[in-house]
Formats: C-alpha cells, structure tokens, sequence
C-alpha cells in the first residue's frame, strides 16, 4: 500500500490490477497490520468554526469547518507537550476522503461518517445543520470516524488518509489524481450483478441479509426512543408547572405556605432534569447511528462481492460459449442456435479457408478467456479472503462496542432513576411539612 | 387554633351593627347536651333556600357546640364509621340506576342498634347533601361528586366511573360523619338506617311549592340589593375563597395534563422493548443482552402504567374535589351575605318606621280626619297605637333576623377554620403519598436496570472483555 516503496499509491481497482500489483498489495498489507497510525500519532477533531465563502457556482454560502489535531505519541511521554499540528477540514472532504476508501478498499467495512442531516430527531433537537448541538455532535461523530480509520489494520496506513491529516492544501487534487472515481463501480452495474448473480459465496449473502435486518431494525428503534424522548421531554416539563401554581399558592396559605414554596422548587428542578437526561441519551442514540450506517457499509461489501463473483461467472459463462463454438466449427455441426449458421444455411457454407480464420480467432479468444477466467477466479478468491476476514474483524467490533452501548445505556436509566428519587424523596420532606 | 371559636362571643366588635344587650327574651330553652342542634319549626328565613327547622339558637350555647369541634378527632374517639361499596345495577321499567351499600357500624346512643345496613342511589346522596345546606346555609358541606361526566364521554355504567363515584361518595359521608354538627342531624341519621319506604315517605315532608318560591323570591331581592356593610374578615374569606378556588383549578388541571402525557410516553415506550426482542433475534452474541434490556425495558413499561394509575386514582380524585369544595366556599359566603343583606333591609325599614312614628304628621291627617268627623287626638291616637304594632313587630322580625346573622356568622367563621384544616390534612397526605408513589417507582427501576448491569458483569467477568470503568 503506500510504503510499498513505490510513489505511486497503490490503488486496488476493481479490474485492472495486474496480478503482480495485487501480490504486491497483499504484501504490504502483511507488513503494515498490526502498526497502525493511531499507535504512532494522536488524532483529535478539536473544534468547529463558521466561515462564509464562494461556492462553486459563485454564491456565498456559509458552512461549518472542523478543527483537525494531530500529535506524536511519543511526544507526550517525553515530557515535551509540543503545539499540535492542525489543520481545517469541511464535511465535503471527509466525504471525499470516505469515498476514496471505499473505492480504494472494496474489500473493507470503512467506517461510516456521522449523519449528513439531522434524522430521527423529536421536537426539542433541531434539524438545522448550524445548530450549535448538531454542530457539537458532528465535531464528536468525525473524530469518531477518523479514529477508527486509523486504528484499522489496513485503512490507517493509506497514504491519502495520512495526507488528510496532514496536509491543508492540495490535498483534493492528490485525491483526485489518483483517478478513483473513475474505478467507480457503477449503480447499475452493481444492481445488475446482485440480480443475476448464480453463487454467491453463502456466507456473504447471509452477511447482506443481516445488514438488510439490522439496518431495519436500528432505524425503527431510533424512530421509537425519538417519540419517547419527546413524551418524556413533555412528562417533565409539565411538573414545572406545578412549580409555579405551588410557588402563587403559598401566597395565600398561612401554615401551608413554606411546605408549598419549597415543594415548588423541587418540581422546578425535576422539570429542569430531562435536559440533561435526553442529551446523554442522544450520545446513545449516536452509538446506534453509528452501526446504522455500518450495516449499510456492511452490505456494500457484499454487494462488491456479488459483482466480483458475477464478472467471473460472465467470463466463465463466455469461455463456455467460445469452447462450444469452436466445437461446433470443428466438428460441422451448429448445435446452438447463432446467426452464422442461419446465413450458412442460407447462403451455403463458408470455404474452408473462412473456416481456419474463423478456428485461429476463436483459439485466441479461447486462450486469453481462459486466462481472464483464471484472473477473476483469483480475483474473487482474493476477495473473499480478505473480506472476510474484514468482516470478521468486523463482528467482534460491532459486538463489543453495541454491548458496551447497552450497558452505558443502562447506567443513564439508572442515573435518572436516582435523580428522580432524591427529587421526590425532597418533595415529599417539603409536602410532609405543608 | 383552638380557642379562636371563643372569641366569637355575642359580643365581639366584629358586626357593624349595634346587638341589643338584652336578647335573654329571644333565647330559647335550650338543651345541654352539646352534642345536639336545637331546631324550632319556624321557616323564615331569607336566604333563598326554604327550610324545616330555623337556627334560633343563642350564640352563647353555638360556642359550646363549636368548642367540641376543637378536640383533635383521633381514631379513638371517632365513634361511627361508614362504608361506601357494592355497586349493584337496578333495572325497571322506566330506568336503570346503581345502589351503593351504606354500612354503619356506631356506638351512638342516639342510634337504635350498632349496625346498619341499607342501599342507596345518587339520587338520596343529592337529597341528604341538599337537606343539610338548607338547615345549615352557611356550613361548608363536602361536594358530592358530580352528576355525569361529559368529558372523555364516559359511561354512566363504565366501571371506572362507578369505582370512581363510590369513592368520592364514600368520601362524603365520611366527612358527614365526622362534622360536628352534622353527624348529629337527624335527616343524617334516618339515611343511614331508614329502609327504602321510610327514606321515601321522610323525603317527602319539607315545605311545599310555595313557600319555597316565597323564601327564593325575598332572597333574588335581598342578593340584588347586596350587602353594605360586611364585615372585613368576610371579605377576607372571599378573596381567599376566589384565590384558592383558582389555584386548585390549576392544579387539577397541570395533573390531569401529566398523567395525559404518561400516557402518551407509556405507549410509546411499549414498542421499544419488543424492538429490541426483534433484533435479538439477528444477533449472535447480542442476542443475550438485547433480549435482556428488551425484558427491562417491558418491565418499566409496567412501573410507568402503575404509576399513572396511581396517580389518576388517588390524586386526581383529591384535587377534584377540592375544586369542587372551592365552589362550595364561594356559595356559602353568598348566602351569608344574604342573611346580612337581609337583616340590613329589615333594619332600614324599622328605622323607617320608627321615624314615621315621631314624625309631626299632625297636619294631614287632621285634615282628613276632620273631613270623616273624628277627633285629632283620636286620630293621633289610633295612629301612634297602629305603628307600635307594627314597630314591635319588626322589631321581633328583626331580633330573628340578627341572631340568624349572628349564628351564621359564627358558624361560618368555625367551620371555616375547620374546613381549612381538614384541606390541609387532605392535600398534604394526598401530595405526600403521590411523592412517595413516585420514589418507589424510581426505585423499582433502578433495581430493573442495576440487575441488567449485574448479568453483564457476571457475563463479562467470565469473558473477560468488559472494562465497567
């Protein structure tokens, strides 16, 4: 990959990367696994700013730019805290950066970028994306995100990523240069592959189904906690209003009027509880948002699969057709159905001379369909291997991380059940007192 | 708070108008016994609810009976108790309508026996409640509840609503029974023991049509005309009574909008643990956990509807009433300015009279009287005996009237004091209880929550992969 000794970035296209540059690849993979770029350097996305500029079409438009840190390791424990290195980055070029990975590393579950757009939210979160809280979580979700590159066996060594994290200008047009938008797979190739696909490898297509289920389900159990965030919001909030009843009441009350007062209080403060309740709440709600859009990462990779599987079986599928016509040719016979032996019928036989030119293209295209079928062959081998090894990798990730979401998302019910019990436990001293 | 009731004596400042030294003439014979109200036959009274028994007691022997009111009513010295349960359905030809089982269990001497029991509809609720405002215009009866609730359309038969109306009319009597003053009154006690025939036949004796139209129409003018002079603490009571009246409004209204919104948490709560039951299913390793949190999420969904219902049974029913009661304030204070209205008229009139009596009007009827033939100091005399008569007969009216006031004044000032303190007794242990209820459901759900921690831990400390920093 990029220190593979070369300038040029090792990019891993889909079809034409020669043998010996993917042995290559495989290689430098080897070497690089186990060193990656978050055990040499530390990353932050420290902050978030407004700029107003000139867009493409020449307009002002104003958009929010992210503060990136990067430091040694080494340097801290030196004892030396020397100024971060630092430089601004939009939200565009995140994803220019993440559409190069997934280009670049079809074979990879890239980890996906925070939401593009507010989604899922109830009435006290806003949807505007200059929202200060929105701006607060995105700054949160893109650290996130550059942290898991770089803590990827494979990914953190991408020179492109390093360059990212380093270099403030020019970078979009290396990214660029290395033409892999280009290697794009197309829509409807990849729709088309998944369609016709014989025998894709089962436990991809398992994998697939699971990103379709969980992907499913995140969404609809973000869909509910966000209509129960907001009735719990209401739930609270009307307590405050007891605050204020309370607080005019005491006014007219002889011996009821100090036991009413401060009861008021404490209905103020239980209504004023459920902010922060709901914030820590939408850090879990981000966790799941997270593997929401890893299922979708997921099942890319499948579906790069099922492509890699299909072009095999199309080149397979001609080499057959070639194989059969040569046969045919040879032997005089016209099994299938082709046009040539319509016209010959038609218009009499070729001479034999015809016949040898045809027989000699055919062996040539016989010879090199082979080979393509042996390539493809190893290019899906290939595939599978280190996919699945990936997804693996994967699996255990997703595991931990969404069982320790679970737990964190216990330990907040637990929090707000207690500051719900001392809230009520001061009432009742205040009411007992009434 | 006790002793404030002495004060109320005959002589206190407190009215504006003058009270005759001498009222020994207008005291009644009156029984010792404190426990008992003395009722004479008379029904005038002007304050717009028509009567069987007048108030003609003296304030002297009202500071005894209200005395009584001041001891602290402790369970040991309750000597009655009422139940209110067994709803039942009744169908006739022309209706169907619920009864209710009223038990008595008292030590009462003035009760034949030491238990009772008889059915009663809403109906001979309404009609006790209106027997005992009318011998008491301005004692502070607790509200029945009300007669249908339109609100949410509810069902006269709906199970809810009946449950609810047992409770509030449980209630009710319980605050009959336990009022100084009422418990002791006999159309009280015939409802508790009288069978349903002699309840009919008792219910029909009270004044007729028309005399109850005569007391409504002398009360509509004395409520037009207003009172003039009332007394400052009155007016107190009217402001506290307005205030009060709103903020119980507002309460009941901000916890009827809670539990609203309970409801609407709670149901979409309710769709969050079978969520995570589905995605269990996909799931491998998670299975275990997502299951687990899907079991802890249901189980809160329970906490939150018990907690809701505990809330709609017992808080909301509170704050209803002493809406209602808000009400009943505002009603009592009208009629006792309607009594004072009353006694103002009268008093006006007497001074009237009196100054026709010593005015010179010699000259007219000489005039006239001479034209009939009959001499001027016949005349004169025939006159001055006519308007003493008629003097001396306001001047008895107007004796009646004041010490109606008097007593009204009095009654009211007491039970107010007691209606105070049994609202406050009421709405602390009902807040208190509510905070309570609120606690233990916290604590129900931090134990639902810290037991899924627990099964993690254990989980993890086999695996050995879960750092709970």
């Amino acid at each position: 990959m990029a220190d593979s000794g070369s300038e040029d970035i090792a990019v891993i296209g889909n079809t034409d990367l020669t043998p010996s540059e993917s042995e290559n690849n495989v290689k430098n993979a080897m070497v690089e696994k186990g060193t990656s770029l978050l055990k040499k350097m530390e990353i932050s996305v420290a902050e978030a700013e407004k700029r107003t500029g000139k867009n493409a079409v020449n307009m002002q438009e104003t958009y929010t730019v992210y503060l990136i840190e990067t430091r040694p390791v080494d340097a801290a424990s030196e004892g030396t805290n020397p100024v971060p290195d630092s430089l601004w980055r939009r939200y565009s070029e995140f994803e220019l950066l993440r559409n190069y990975l997934l280009v670049t590393y079809p074979f990879l579950v890239v980890p996906p970028l925070p939401e593009k757009r507010a989604e899922f939210v109830w009435h006290k979160l806003s949807a505007d994306n200059m929202d200060p809280d929105f701006v607060e979580r995105r700054r949160v979700g893109l650290e996130n995100f550059l942290l898991r590159v770089a803590s990827h066996p494979d990914l953190s060594s991408d020179k492109i990523f390093y360059s990212f994290l380093t270099e403030e200008n020019g970078w979009k047009e290396t990214v660029f240069e290395t033409g892999f938008q280009a290697k794009a797979d197309s829509r409807l190739k990849a729709l088309n592959a998944t369609f016709r696909v014989k025998n894709p490898d089962k436990r991809f297509a398992e994998m697939k189904h699971y990103g379709d289920e969980l992907q499913s389900v995140i969404s609809q159990l973000l869909r509910v906690r966000a209509r129960a965030a907001d009735r719990l919001y209401g739930v609270y909030k009307v307590h405050g209003n007891y605050g204020r009843v309370f607080s005019e009441w005491s006014a007219i009350e002889k011996e009821m009027g100090d036991g009413l007062q401060s009861a008021g209080h404490h209905m103020d403060a239980y209504a004023a509880s459920v902010d922060d309740i709901l914030e820590e709440e939408e850090h879990y709600a981000d966790q799941l948002k997270e593997y929401l859009f890893y299922a979708d990462a997921l099942r890319a990779v499948c579906r790069k699969h099922e492509l890699t599987q299909y072009e095999l079986e199309m080149a397979a599928q001609d080499l057959t057709s070639k194989k059969q016509q040569r046969e045919e040719l040879a032997t005089g016979t016209i099994r299938t159905f082709s046009l040539k032996g319509v016209t010959s019928k038609l218009f009499g036989q070729e001479t034999p001379e015809q016949r040898e030119a045809k027989l000699k293209m055919l062996e040539t295209q016989i010879e090199e369909g082979e080979e393509l079928v042996k390539e493809r062959n190893a290019e899906c081998e290939e595939f599978v291997k280190s996919a699945w090894v990936d997804i693996e990798r994967f699996k255990e990730q997703k595991d931990h991380d969404l069982r320790e979401a679970l737990i964190s998302y216990a330990i907040m019910q637990i929090s707000m059940c207690k500051k719900g019990i001392q809230v009520w436990n001061n009432a009742k001293e205040c009411f007992s007192k009434m | 708070m006790s002793g404030s009731v002495v004060d109320n004596t005959v002589s206190s400042g407190n009215s504006s108008v003058a009270i005759p030294t001498d009222i020994s003439g207008q005291i009644l014979d009156i029984d010792e016994d404190d426990d008992l109200e003395v009722f004479s036959k008379d029904t005038t009274l002007s304050d717009g609810s028509s009567l069987n028994a007048s108030m003609q007691t003296s304030s002297a022997s009202m500071i005894n009976q209200y005395k009584f009111e001041e001891e602290e009513e402790d369970a040991d010295t309750k000597d009655i108790f009422v139940t209110v349960d067994n709803p039942e359905s009744h169908v006739t030809a022309i209706e169907t309508y619920i009864t209710y089982r009223v038990e008595t269990k008292t030590t009462r001497s003035e009760f034949d026996s030491s238990e009772f029991e008889v059915r009663r509809r809403y109906q001979d609720f309404l009609w006790l409640k209106g027997r005992l405002e009318e011998a008491h215009p301005t004692l502070i009866v607790h509200p029945l509840p009300e007669k249908f609730v339109m609100k949410g359309m509810v069902e006269r038969f709906n199970e809810d609503f009946i449950e609810t109306r047992r409770s509030a009319l449980h209630k009710f009597l319980n605050k009959i029974a336990e009022h100084p003053i009422f418990s002791s009154s006999e159309d009280f006690k015939i409802f508790l023991t009288a069978g349903s025939g002699e309840l009919t036949s008792h219910k029909k004796q009270g004044p007729g049509f028309l005399s109850r139209m005569g007391e409504t129409v002398k009360a509509v003018a004395a409520a037009v005309r207003g009172v003039r002079g009332r007394p400052q603490e009155f007016t107190d009571m009217q402001e506290y009574a307005e205030a009060f009246s709103q903020k119980i409004s507002s309460i009941d209204k901000v916890t009827q909008r809670i539990v609203r919104e309970q409801k609407e948490y709670l149901e979409e709560l309710k769709e969050c643990g079978p969520t995570y039951a589905l995605w269990s299913q996909s799931e491998e390793e998670l299975a275990e956990p997502l299951k687990n949190v899907a079991g802890c999420v249901d189980k809160c969904c329970k906490e939150t509807e018990e907690q809701v219902k505990h809330l709609n049974d017992h808080l909301i029913p509170v704050l209803h009433e002493y809406v209602l009661c808000a009400d009943t304030l505002k009603a009592v204070l009208r009629r006792r300015d309607n009594i004072q209205a009353d006694f103002e008229v009268k008093t006006e009139a007497l001074a009237t009279k009196k100054a026709d009596r010593d005015a010179d009007s010699k000259v007219l009827s000489l005039a006239w009287d001479s034209l009939v033939g009959r001499s001027p100091e016949e005349v004169k005399q025939q006159k001055q005996q006519k308007l003493k008569g008629e003097i001396k007969e306001m001047r008895d009216e107007l004796d009646k009237v004041e010490d109606r006031l008097e007593w009204a004044n009095n009654a009211l000032k007491s039970d107010w004091t007691r209606w105070q303190k049994g609202m406050r007794t009421d709405l602390r242990s009902a807040f208190n209880d509510t905070a309570e209820r609120n606690v233990s459901y916290y604590e129900k759900c931090l134990a639902v929550w810290e037991s899924f921690l627990q099964s993690q831990r254990t989980d993890a400390e086999g695996n050995g992969n879960v750092d709970f920093s």
